[in-house]
């Protein structure tokens, strides 16, 4: 069984007497540890699924279920990532790091007692993606990929089972990005949580995902789904593979056809 | 002019026009002959300042125990009040239109009543202190709270923040910056109605003071003590925006250091 199951999902926003059908009927199973990533035009509902899956939004219609439970209200412990970082201005780079375990059980109960522990570990985390020396610096002082491999950190440092990247590195450069890539990749292979990722990059999406999913125009379907059996890890050589290349170009073709309509 | 000069002179500036002010002021006394009763020198004026200041300090000590307190009184009732109306959509509909209608009242309106209620003294001039200093603070705290961006609280309930949590991790820290900037106006506003109340019907501080000054017709004392409330006044304006600086470095980014 699935770890993460959307059946038949929809989602209809409402303000007021004004209705917008963001979802129509999204239908997909992500298995645990997989990566998937989710593309598609601008506003088909990619960010909608995300809010969705972790239970921020309740459904329309449909059933999303997590670990076979029923999703009804925002569940617990997952690590989400926007596309703007989000970090908080008065809390020192580590400090945002350590925000979830400030508030995830177990290590809520433990944080007082053990935050030399805990530092240290954000402090490892930190050394990954580069940023030990930053540490005490605030989100303000950072540029922008820094406050963004500070975010990634933040989604991470609980380890959580589910991890939700909506567009997280769309603000930045193309050299930041694919080398964000690759620290991703190192740490889904350590930790082999299921990710779910939103993006516009088709090679992000090839690069990151064992499935890509293409979803259509506005009000969102699934339309494709398309599975990556690139051997890992990938690294950016395998992007100028010709196979690589072709399922890039693949999942293209499927998205004109979406603007084209 | 030169770089160093220039920043002198920009410091040096509101002196120089108060001093230019005062020496117009004194000459206007001087070639129009104005008698004391109406407007007197400046210099007199000072001279008087100086041989009663310890009168003037010990009314001005009242009025500043006055508003300090109430100033105190409406941070704490302000702030939570504040914190319970951005917090909860029915503790704002049910009370802000209310608070809007409260705050269209003159607070000098009040000032009668209370002491129908609480006789004069110490007690009406901080309960108009806290009255007329309590709305901009919840409305500034309320302010901080509502405009959370949506991200951020999306990222506290997706790792399962109860309500209590979002408020002390993110709600709090958010609505300081809010509270502080509201304490300058809050403090200039209990401190007019400390006066407020004391002019109205006390019998202390410094607006008594110079009730009862220019009820003897002696002008000298009246201005003395109007410009003990001026210097008052521009000091504790001073030291909340001098507080306001040190708590809130982050909103400005640290981009002031001074
Ligand atoms: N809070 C909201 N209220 C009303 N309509 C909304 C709201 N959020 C999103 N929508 C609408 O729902 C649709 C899907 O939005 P969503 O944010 O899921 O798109 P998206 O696929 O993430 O787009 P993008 O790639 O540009 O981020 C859009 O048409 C949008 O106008
Ligand atoms: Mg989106």
């Amino acid at each position: 069984m699935p770890f993460v199951e959307l059946e038949h999902v929809s989602l209809t926003y409402r303000l007021g007497k004004e209705t917008t059908l963001a979802l129509a009927d999204a239908t997909l199973g992500i298995e645990r540890g997989e990566f998937i990533a989710v593309v598609g035009p601008s506003g088909c509902g990619k960010s909608t699924i995300m809010k969705l899956v972790t239970g921020l939004l309740p459904a329309s219609g449909g059933d999303v279920k997590v670990a076979g439970q029923l999703v009804t209200g925002p569940i617990k412990g997952v690590g989400m990532a926007f596309q703007n970082p989000t970090l908080m201005p008065w809390r020192t780079t580590i400090g945002n790091v350590l925000l979830p375990m400030e508030v995830v059980e177990p290590h809520k109960r433990r944080f007082r007692r053990a935050r030399a522990e805990y530092e240290a570990r954000a402090m490892k985390l930190l050394g990954t993606v580069g940023l030990v020396d930053f540490a005490q610096k605030y989100p303000w002082q950072l540029s922008g990929g820094m406050q963004q491999r500070s975010n990634l950190c933040r989604a991470l440092i609980h380890e959580p089972e589910l991890l939700m990247l909506d567009e997280p590195f769309g603000a930045l450069d193309a050299f930041t990005r694919e080398e964000l890539w690759g620290v991703m990749q190192a740490l889904w292979l350590e930790k082999r949580f299921t990710g779910v990722l939103v993006t516009h990059d088709l090679r992000e999406a090839v690069y990151l995902a064992d499935t890509v999913y293409v979803m259509s125009r506005r009000p969102g379907r699934i339309v494709l789904s398309r599975k990556i059996d690139i051997p890992r890890p990938r690294t950016l050589a395998t992007t100028f593979e010709p196979h690589f290349v072709d399922l890039v170009h693949e999942l293209r073709d499927r998205i004109h056809q979406e603007h084209a309509q | 002019m030169n770089g160093v000069g220039r920043e002198v002179l920009k410091y040096a500036m509101p002196w120089l026009v108060m001093a230019a002010l005062l020496v117009i002021w004194q000459i206007a006394c001087i070639v129009f002959d104005i008698p004391e009763i109406i407007l007197p020198k400046p210099t007199r004026i000072f001279a008087v300042f100086v041989m009663r200041f310890d009168v003037l300090m010990a009314y001005c000590g009242d009025t500043l125990w006055t508003t300090v307190v109430g100033f105190l009184l409406a941070i704490a009732g302000g702030l939570l009040l504040g914190l319970a109306i951005g917090a909860s959509p029915f503790v704002y509909s049910g009370l802000y239109p209310l608070l809007i209608a409260f705050n269209a009242v003159p607070k000098v309106a009040l000032v009668p009543i209370l002491m129908i209620w609480v006789g004069v003294g110490s007690l009406p001039a901080v309960i108009t202190a806290f009255v007329i200093s309590f709305f901009p603070i919840v409305v500034n705290v309320a302010t901080g709270l509502a405009t959370i961006e949506p991200e951020m609280r999306d990222v506290l309930r997706s790792l399962g923040a109860t309500r209590i949590e979002i408020l002390t991790k993110v709600g709090i820290p958010r609505a300081m910056p809010y509270l502080f900037a509201s304490l300058k106006v809050a403090i200039t506003l209990a401190f007019i109605g400390s006066v407020i109340s004391e002019t109205v019907g006390g019998n202390n501080g410094i607006g008594f003071l110079m009730l009862s000054a220019s009820a003897r017709n002696d002008a000298p004392t009246t201005f003395a003590g109007l410009f003990a409330i001026a210097i008052m006044g521009v000091l504790m304006y001073a030291v909340c925006a001098l507080v306001e600086k040190r708590m809130t470095r982050w909103a400005f980014r640290g981009e002031i250091v001074g």
